[in-house]
Parts: structure tokens; sequence; C-alpha cells
């Protein structure tokens, strides 16, 4: 199957691959998806005091739709304010990259992910 | 070298040059175009001549008689002519069928449509190693079982089953035998008057012949009844209304008798590109060979590298067309039902890549092969937090997932 231009940049170039220490206390971490269903996705935000993303690193187990969409993640979510980066819903996420439809779920994954990285955030304040 | 290097030869095999200008003799004005059919006339003789020939090879690949051999359109026509038309002639006799989950759609989507039909089917588990446990398939079978069907080659890991025994096992019990040879044909010995196997499916476009034709071997002695799926003027007889269509016929003659010709030098070429294919990658971490070590063929090797997932690996071996078992590309993001069958973890089923080797391959093609999977298993692992999770000692199977 043919992918989009920027699904390839992203995955060949992916942006911000890595870890952030899951225990210090300005990481938030959300880890979504399940090795059945064949992606997994980890992504981390460094949140200031002020509750600005000062940075965002990713993992992802999965296709290369999945990789590019946290890859692009980490790029929007930099900068922006909590309830900013709550807001980048999967549509965006499937438009920017042109996602086809049966990869829809991976920009879903991204955003589930975005979700539960904050959640993580709540809970440990 | 020609990139991308085409290491996908169990889907299929580009036309030996030989064979595609035996081919080339049978299409225009100048060639044997003629109905083999047409008995008033030179062009017909010549055609029928030309079938013969073919037929003749096909046989000898297999030491079946010429008379044993029906053409069809492929693999997949003649495993619904052997298992409908064997069921459908027998079922006065019975309704039951086996046959394994691992075996091809072509087997499993017929038996289901003879479910629909009336007939119940067996479903055999398989080993881990991807074999039949022939207790398993003697325990199965019924008073009521007219028909057992298993692959001789599987086409995604290349195990050989155990046709003779399981043979041994059918004809005590007068039940009706049939393999799928679509994968084993030229590449392992067959021999069809010590094997005791009623029916046995071919394509020709596995062994570098042209796609569109194939053919059943349907046995004489003991003589194996069926019944007609196309109907219309009695070719092959009875068995496969339809003209012969002679220049795919001459070609898949060419192939078998190439096959027979080539087999031994064929399988020392391939052994060897498999061994160095494996000998540049096995010292990758959670590297594991699926289906069992022994007996299988060396063409088709598959290889999971765990906590990789299988389509992401494909994008990044872009120098080569490979195929995955992890079909994330369909809605059902289902890995592979095969390599489920043989009980691997989600993640190791989602990780596996066949590469499939032939008479084309060479080694600087392997050699280019290895060094592009290494990077790659690096690069992506680097990414994967699954891989992460393995190097901090976390066990996966202990995680809930949250399945979507």
């Amino acid at each position: 199957m043919a992918y989009s231009e920027k699904v390839i940049d992203h995955y060949e170039n992916p942006r911000n691959v890595g870890s952030f220490d899951k225990n210090d206390p300005t990481i938030a971490t959300g880890m979504v998806g399940a090795p059945a269903c064949g992606d997994v996705m980890k992504l981390q935000l460094k949140i200031n005091e002020s509750g600005i993303i000062e940075d965002a690193k990713f993992k992802t187990y999965g296709c290369g739709s999945a990789i590019a969409s946290s890859s692009l993640v980490t790029e929007w979510v930099k900068g922006k304010s909590i309830e900013e980066a709550q807001k980048l819903s999967n549509t965006l996420i499937a438009e920017e990259l042109a996602l086809p439809p049966v990869k829809i779920h991976c920009s879903i994954l991204a955003e589930d992910a975005i979700k539960a990285a904050i959640e993580d955030y709540k809970s440990k304040k | 070298m020609k990139l991308p290097i085409y290491l996908d030869y169990a889907a299929t095999t580009p036309v030996d040059p030989r064979v595609a200008e035996e081919m080339m003799k049978c299409l225009t004005m100048d060639g044997t175009f003629g109905n083999p059919a047409s008995r008033s006339h030179r062009y017909g003789w010549q055609a029928e001549e030309l079938i013969d020939i073919a037929r003749n090879n096909i046989a000898e690949l297999v030491n079946a008689d010429p008379r044993e051999i029906v053409f069809t359109s492929g693999a997949t026509e003649s495993n619904n002519l052997a298992i409908k038309g064997a069921a459908n002639f027998y079922s006065k006799k019975g309704k039951h069928i086996i046959t394994a989950q691992t075996e091809h759609k072509a087997v499993l989507d017929t038996c289901r449509e003879l479910e629909r039909q009336g007939f119940e089917v067996t479903y055999l588990n398989v080993l881990p190693n991807g074999l039949v446990d022939l207790n398993v398939l003697e325990a199965a079978m019924r008073d009521d079982t007219v028909l057992v069907s298993i692959m001789h080659v599987n086409n995604e890991i290349g195990v050989i089953q155990d046709i003779a025994k399981i043979g041994e096992l059918c004809r005590a019990r007068k039940i009706v035998f049939h393999v799928d040879a679509a994968q084993s044909a030229g590449k392992t010995p067959i021999d069809l008057r010590e094997l005791k196997v009623d029916l046995m499916s071919f394509s020709a476009h596995k062994i570098y012949g042209p796609k569109g034709i194939g053919a059943l071997y349907v046995s004489r002695k003991p003589r194996i009844r069926l019944e007609a799926q196309m109907h219309g003027g009695g070719h092959e007889r009875g068995f496969r209304s339809g003209t012969l269509p002679v220049h795919q016929i001459v070609g898949m003659g060419e192939a078998f008798r190439i096959a027979k010709e080539d087999m031994a030098k064929d399988t020392k070429h391939i052994e060897a590109l498999r061994a160095r294919l494996w000998e540049g990658v096995k010292h990758i971490e959670e590297t594991y060979i699926n289906g069992d070590m022994e007996h299988r063929v060396p063409g088709i090797f598959n290889v999971s590298f765990n906590f990789v997932e299988g389509e992401s690996l494909i994008m990044a071996l872009k120098d080569m067309a490979v195929s995955s078992g992890s079909a994330c590309t369909s809605a059902s993001l289902e890995p592979s039902y095969v390599l489920r069958a043989l009980g691997l973890t989600d993640e190791l089923a989602h990780s596996s890549i066949r590469f499939s080797i032939g008479r084309f391959t060479t080694e600087e093609e392997i050699d280019h092969v290895i060094g592009q999977v290494n990077n790659s298993i690096d690069k992506l692992r680097e990414m994967s937090p699954l891989w992460e999770m393995f190097k901090d000692g976390v066990d996966l199977s202990t995680i809930e997932w949250e399945a979507h």
C-alpha cells in the first residue's frame, strides 16, 4: 500500500524518539494500544509549572502510519498548554498525514496517547 | 542488482525464460495456436500433441500416469474441484471432512462453503512446529469421514507435512485424501506411485511457470470419482470442461520438466542462500524461525523479530520485496492465522517476515538483505516501547493492555 510523503518522512526521520524518566514528577506518560492489535504507543510530555508542554518524546510499536502519527503529535504538542493539547483530534492528524481509511485507527491511537498522558499528569498532581 | 530484491517466490515466481520461449510458440498464426479438441485438422492435432507432452512432463515430476492429470486454472480451482467434487460425490457415505487450521484459504474457504451445504468439518490444531499431530488426526477420523485435506508444504512457514503417513491412515479407512501441493511440487520429491494420495493440487506459477494454469491429480488406482464443478464440452474426461489453453499448459509442462531436471541444483542453491541469510541475522536478539527446523523446504523462511511490528519492518526493508505475517493493512488488524495456530504470542505473530528465496536469487542480493535487516531492526527497536520494556525486564504477558 502506498503511504503519503508525510508519513514516509516521519517514518524515516522520526522526531523526538526516546524516553524520559517516568518517575520524574514533571513527566506525564501515556501508553495506549495493545500488541494483539499490532500497535502500542508511548507518549511522554514534559510539563512545566504553568501547564505548558516543554518537550515531548515517543516510542511506538506499529505500522508506518502509527509511527508517523506519534512523531507528528510530539511536534504539535510542544509549546502548547494542556488545554490546547487536549484539543488535538485524530481528524487533524489523519488529515495532515493523509491517512487512508484503514489507518484512521493510528490517528485515534495518537489522540488517545495525548489524553492518557494528560490523565497521568493530573493523577500525579 | 535490481531493486527491490525479489524475495517473495512463495507468492509467485517469474516465468523461466526457457518456459516463456516455449509458450510464445503457441500463440500466433505461425505457432501452434489450434484448439486441441479440433479433431478434423492438423492445427488441432499439433496442439493436442503439445498438450500430451506437457501432461507427460507434469506426470513425470510426480511419478503419476499422465491420464491422472486434469488441467485447471490453478491450485485454487484444483482445491475446489478436489474438495467439493469428492465431498459431493461421496456424500452418501458420510458428510464429515477433516482439514487443518493452517491450510491455505483456498482449502479453508472451500470447506466453509461445504459447511453451509450441510457438511461437518473438523479443523485440526497443529503442533507448535506447524506439523499435524498424526494421533490427533487419527482421533478425528470417524465412520462418516469421507475426505481429509492436508497441504504438503505450508505457504507461510514452509513446513512439510508427513503425507506418506497421513495417506496410510486415510487409505486404511477408505477415506479420500487430498493434498494441496502448490508449494511443494518441484521443491521436494513427490512419488505418487508410492504415496497413498488420491487427489493432489498443483500450480504452475509457483515453479517458474505462468499464472492461470494448474492441475489436479486424480488417482486411477484406486479410482477416485469427483462431481465436476465446471460443465461444458466434457474436456479433461469430464472433470473440467473448457477449451485447453495451449500456451499456458505448454508453459506449465516446460516448468515441470525443468523443475525435475533442476530440482537438485535449485535445492542446493536455495539451501546455501537460506543458510547465508540465517547466518547474517541469527545474532539479532529475540529472533525466531517459525515452523519445524527439520521438515521444511529451504525456499520459505519465516522469521519473527520480536518487538518490531511486521508492517513497519516491511516499510524499512524497502530494498526488498518480502511479505509479512501481520495483516495490518486489512481492517481486521489480525496477525497471520497460520502463526496464531502455532501458538505464537501476539507480539511474535505481528513481528514476522516471510523471506522466500528462489532460483534467481543471488548471494549478492542476500548480503544486501542482511545489511538492511540488521539496520532496520536496530532502528525500529530503538523506537519500540515493547523492546524498551523487555530490556527493562518487564514481562509483557503480565500487562493489561487496553485493546482497541
